[in-house]
């Protein structure tokens, strides 16, 4: 199980993925609004979306859980 | 027949000794390396330099030791794309290529040569540190392993200073790579690190891998302390000689022209920028419709991707860009971005490279996380060396440049010799949504009809947009000149060439306080 993590602080604009979804190392899974721009969260590895940690709306800050993935 | 004249026997004993030295260390360690596809040194340097042969200085160093050829380093100078260069490679069948005296003196001699032929020193790396046998005769004194990082403090922004890594570079060796312009490591065989695991287990409680700790894809993308990440020592070697290609022997002399190419076929910048100012594109495929097609010499690519610097030709000229990524986390600048900029600007502007600012920013991040980390300090060094530099420096205003991003990216203030924006460019404090709630908050929650407030905050950011019009700005004078995007590399190569002559005298003092 691997762990995306935000890479800036920032909104939840949308989710991309849902879970049990299988997604692919560089897809865009999340877009975060920060600073006003919208900011496209790619998957650094693929695998089965097992978790959504955030939801639309909410804040994330740098280095907090987004989504966790399987094998 | 006897063969007795003394001139054989002579010739004999140097050949003997000499197969030696060639031969290295042990067969054991040759086949070691050959496992970890590495090279041994002296095939490193037959790739390295142009026509295979060099002049080594030192070959003999420990010869009576028998068992220490050349003393674990081949210090030589040879050529390199027909310019001089003068290189250090440890040979890691030798004690694991661990420095001695005479290592550290040979080293020691080859910086003094490259100081004193003013010409590039390469160092080719792959050493496990001092050999703690010897320390009193290589560590602590005035010729020992400290001289090393001290000629290369000395000799940084006089020569071209680059190093490979081939293999460890450890505790104070470490340094090596930390003084020079740029650092190559091979993925999965170079690292670096002060202390290795088994130290930071027994004297931390840290259990760690090396690869975690210090390996080349953790350097090249986290610390930042690597610049390109290359799969083999052969890339390593030709990405090397690909970089040199951009640079001056030394200071003192300009880079040279080189036949122009044509950009790379694709998309007109015009399709390529998004219109809606908030909508993320690649930077790099803006670029490649600049440059000269396979110019582009990427600089820590992997690390703080929101800012990418590297040294490229446009018409055969030679340039230093650094370009805001709007794709990578929105090209807001952030701490490790304005090191990347701050270093690439000081090593463009100490060999004569101009610099070509292309800025799309939204500003430097802001929040507890990177006030707490530093950013005000951070942003200090990046808009002091781009301040600083006297190279020609070029702005052209992609689309947005809002706040201290504006000053980063060589803003008008900074006296670039001109600041050229796209139709699509704006400049301001901060963008218009900001800036509506920033000064208008109070009346718009004022409002309680929903519909009555959108039409309000509409009219608000029409204005604001009509106040920070780009014709506006440079009716103005702020800005020199606006340019089609589909003219912008042909502007840019005129440009580049009217400033050639550029001679601006430094400030009368010793030097700046650096606000690192």
């Amino acid at each position: 199980m691997k762990e995306l993590k935000a890479s800036m602080a920032g909104t939840v604009l949308n989710v991309l993925a849902a879970e049990g979804e299988a997604v692919s190392a560089g897809q865009a899974v999340l877009t975060i609004e920060s600073m006003k721009m919208e900011i496209p969260i790619e998957a650094e590895f693929g695998g089965k979306v097992e978790k959504i940690h955030v939801e639309v709306g909410g804040f994330v800050n740098e280095g907090d859980l987004l989504l966790t993935v399987g094998e | 027949m006897t063969k007795t004249t003394e001139t054989t026997g002579y010739n004999e004993r140097l050949e003997q000794k000499l197969a030696k030295i060639f031969a290295g260390g042990q067969q054991k360690y040759h086949e070691k390396m050959k496992e970890s596809n590495k090279l041994f040194v002296r095939d490193r340097l037959k790739l390295l330099f142009d026509d295979e042969h060099y002049a080594e200085d030192g070959r003999f160093a420990n010869v009576e030791a028998e068992d220490l050829p050349a003393d674990g380093v081949v210090t030589a100078i040879g050529k390199v794309n027909g310019e001089t260069v003068c290189v250090m490679a440890n040979d890691s069948t030798v004690k694991a290529g661990s420095w001695g005296s005479r290592t550290v003196e040979k080293i020691i001699r080859i910086q003094e040569t490259a100081e004193k032929m003013q010409v590039p020193m390469l160092y080719l790396v792959d050493s496990a540190g001092a050999r703690i046998t010897d320390q009193l005769d290589m560590f602590p004194n005035r010729r020992g392993a400290g001289k090393i990082f001290h000629n290369q403090v000395r000799m940084s922004g006089m020569v071209p200073q680059v190093c490979l890594l081939f293999g460890p570079s450890a505790a104070g060796g470490a340094y090596i790579p930390a003084f020079c312009d740029i650092v190559i490591m091979v993925d999965g065989n170079a690292s670096m690190y002060l202390g290795s695991p088994r130290m930071a287990e027994k004297v931390i409680g840290e259990k760690v891998t090396l690869e975690e700790m210090g390996g080349a894809r953790m350097h090249c993308t986290v610390s930042g302390v690597g610049d390109v990440l290359v799969a083999t020592e052969e890339e390593a070697i030709s990405e090397a000689r690909r970089y040199l290609q951009n640079f001056p022997a030394n200071f003192a002399i300009k880079p040279e022209k080189i036949e122009a190419k044509a950009a790379k076929a694709g998309r007109s910048l015009e399709a390529i920028i998004p219109e809606n100012q908030n909508a993320p594109f690649d930077m790099y495929e803006l670029i490649d419709q600049l440059v000269d097609e396979g110019s582009f010499f990427d600089i820590k690519k992997l690390f703080a991707g929101e800012l990418i610097t590297g040294i490229a030709r446009i018409d055969g000229q030679v340039v230093g860009i650094l370009a805001n990524q709007p794709k990578v986390k929105g090209g807001v600048l952030f701490g490790d971005s304005a090191d990347k900029g701050a270093k690439f600007i000081n090593l463009c502007d100490a060999f004569s490279i101009p610099l070509l600012f292309l800025a799309d920013v939204p500003g430097f991040m802001i929040g507890t996380k990177v006030e707490r980390a530093g950013i005000i300090r951070h942003g200090a060094k990046f808009i002091a060396a781009m301040s600083s530099a006297t190279v020609p420096k070029i702005s052209v205003i992609v689309r947005k440049a809002y706040g201290a991003g504006l000053y980063a990216m060589a803003g008008p203030a900074f006296e670039p010799d001109v600041c050229i924006a796209l139709p699509t460019a704006q400049i301001a404090v901060m963008g218009p949504e900001a800036a509506v709630n920033a000064v208008y908050s109070n009346k718009i929650e004022a409002i309680e009809d929903p519909k009555e407030r959108l039409q309000y905050v509409q009219q608000k950011h029409q204005e604001y947009k009509e106040e920070i019009d780009i014709y506006r700005l440079a009716s103005e004078l702020i800005i020199d000149e606006i340019v089609a995007p589909h003219q912008l590399r042909s502007v840019l190569s005129q440009r580049l060439s009217f400033y050639e002559t550029k001679d601006l005298p430094l400030p009368y003092r010793k030097h700046p306080i650096y606000p690192v």
